[in-house]
């Protein structure tokens, strides 16, 4: 049974008020991952297959080409395992 | 003048590519990379001279036990000590700031006592006082930063009073590179019988410092941010003050006896010297020599040409990140006040998609409060980017670093 975890080697979660989430792909599975989120987010603008600065639900977050991901506003943890979860399985 | 083009075949790391781009190392100030004569002492010491310290009659021990004397004097030699017994080896900088909290404030200050503190700390020199002054009841008051991110002395100089039992404050901020002017404190401080912790972290490994000039009572910093290797660190402090102290931890290495009596059914203990007392269990040996080993490289290429070929580095970096349109560098425009800190922000970018997008092309910086919030809040920023130079940066580095940042302008 594949699960969120498969595809995610780390999460960090930044301090301060306004926590940023960075979502770190592993490195064996960040192009799978990447290729799943290109699918079912729409991209709102990219910057040479660098920067790739997405919505999905109303959510905004910004995917880089070398697997890992920022994901803000959002209220926990558990929100954010939510959102990759719908993005990745 | 150093020559950073000889110094980076020294640091076998600088020859590897992240994500395709050769690597660009941005992000010295929350660890430097390592020389080889460093990753080598280690080496050599596991291989040939590895044994515990003290008290073995056996020739492993006594070659390890004279290593590990040896690292305390080159250390307190390089920042100019009386002697070793003034040198306490601690994990670093934060392990040192809290072994005066626990042996020097807990069992000296009262409910009426006062600790100073900038707002500039980081928060390893912020989180131990608050702590200790909830279970003590003494204050914690904080000397207000001006809105370059320069210390503000006025504050200083009415926060002070003969209620203050220690003054805490950065040498060089971890944010912005400012040098304090430490001796300016330290007279006031010592008018008013205050002693003055200063933390070391990024100055040490970056200016020369003689802490007899400076007359610090305590100086902390850490061995990883000096080209030695990570678990290391000092805490400096006046021998008369250190007599004084009882220990920090209890164990093994920092008795002198520890004797049953059969009648009271209770051990006396006696403490070890200086500056055994404050380095209970076994140390870290290897530690201790890696840290040697990089004070000697940095002693062979010597602190003052570390400090012009830095300033230059970051004054050509400033000059230059100035003429992208979306950056905007925080603190002072002054190069000659700083350390090689540059903190600053990216138009319509976060301090993290900063770091990733640089990241993408090989170069290391840091992002967000680098564990300095108060500071941050001060200066009204979210989060920073930082970039951070050391002996083995060069021009032509900085050169691509504001390429990339140059990209930023289209997004």
């Amino acid at each position: 049974m594949v699960s969120v975890k498969d595809y995610i080697a780390r999460i960090e979660e930044a301090c301060g008020k306004e926590r940023d989430f960075i979502v770190i792909f592993k490195y064996d599975k960040k192009n799978e991952a990447m290729t799943k989120i290109l699918k079912k987010a729409a991209i709102k603008k990219s910057v040479s297959q660098i920067i790739f600065e997405l919505t999905f639900r109303n959510i905004s977050f910004r995917l880089y080409g070398t697997g890992k991901a920022i994901f803000r506003n959002l209220k926990n943890k558990d929100e954010l395992e939510k959102v990759l979860s719908d993005l990745l399985l | 003048m150093l020559d950073p083009y000889k110094i980076r075949e020294d640091f076998p790391i600088l020859k590897r590519k992240i994500n395709n781009h050769p690597l660009i190392y941005f992000d010295s100030a929350a660890t430097s990379q390592k020389p080889k004569q460093v990753i080598e002492a280690i080496k050599e010491f596991y291989e040939k001279h590895n044994a515990n310290v003290h008290r073995a009659v056996h020739t492993l021990s006594q070659e390890a036990s004279e290593l590990y004397e040896n690292a305390h004097e080159e250390v307190a030699k390089f920042i100019n000590a009386d002697s070793m017994e003034e040198i306490i080896f601690v994990r670093g900088t934060t392990e040192a700031i809290n072994l005066v909290a626990y042996a020097w404030v807990l069992p000296n200050l009262e409910r009426e006592d006062e600790v100073l503190v900038t707002l500039m700390e980081h928060h390893s020199n912020i989180v131990p006082w608050e702590n200790l002054s909830k279970t003590k009841g003494f204050q914690v008051k904080y000397v207000e930063v001006n809105d370059d991110g320069t210390l503000d002395y006025e504050s200083f100089e009415d926060a002070i009073s003969r209620k203050t039992k220690i003054v805490c404050l950065p040498h060089v901020s971890n944010v912005t590179g400012i040098i304090n002017n430490v001796k300016r404190v330290v007279k006031i401080a010592h008018e008013y019988n205050s002693l003055v912790l200063v933390d070391g972290a990024q100055s040490v490994p970056h200016l020369p410092v003689d802490v007899k000039d400076l007359d610090v009572d305590f100086l902390a910093f850490s061995g990883h941010k000096m080209l030695g290797p990570t678990g290391i660190g000092v805490l400096y402090g006046k021998r008369e003050i250190l007599e004084r102290m009882p220990p920090f931890h209890g164990g093994g290495e920092m008795i002198r006896e520890v004797a049953f009596d059969k009648i009271t059914r209770r051990c006396s203990i006696s403490w070890n010297d200086l500056p055994w007392k404050f380095e209970a269990g076994t140390p870290n040996i290897c530690g201790g020599v890696g840290l040697m080993a990089a004070i000697k490289y940095l002693k062979n290429i010597g602190m003052e040409n570390v400090t012009v070929y830095e300033k230059t580095l970051t004054r050509y970096a400033m000059q230059h990140m100035q003429k992208c349109k979306t950056v905007k560098i925080y603190g002072p425009e002054d190069a000659s006040v700083k350390c090689g800190i540059i903190p600053f922000g990216v138009e319509g970018l976060g301090s993290h998609d900063v770091a990733l997008f640089l990241d993408s092309y090989g170069i290391m910086i840091r992002s967000g409060f680098h564990c300095a919030q108060p500071l941050h809040e001060k200066l009204r920023l979210k989060s920073s980017a930082r970039a951070s130079f050391y002996i083995y940066n060069t021009r032509e580095e900085i050169d691509r670093f504001v390429e990339v940042l140059r990209e930023t302008e289209q997004f």
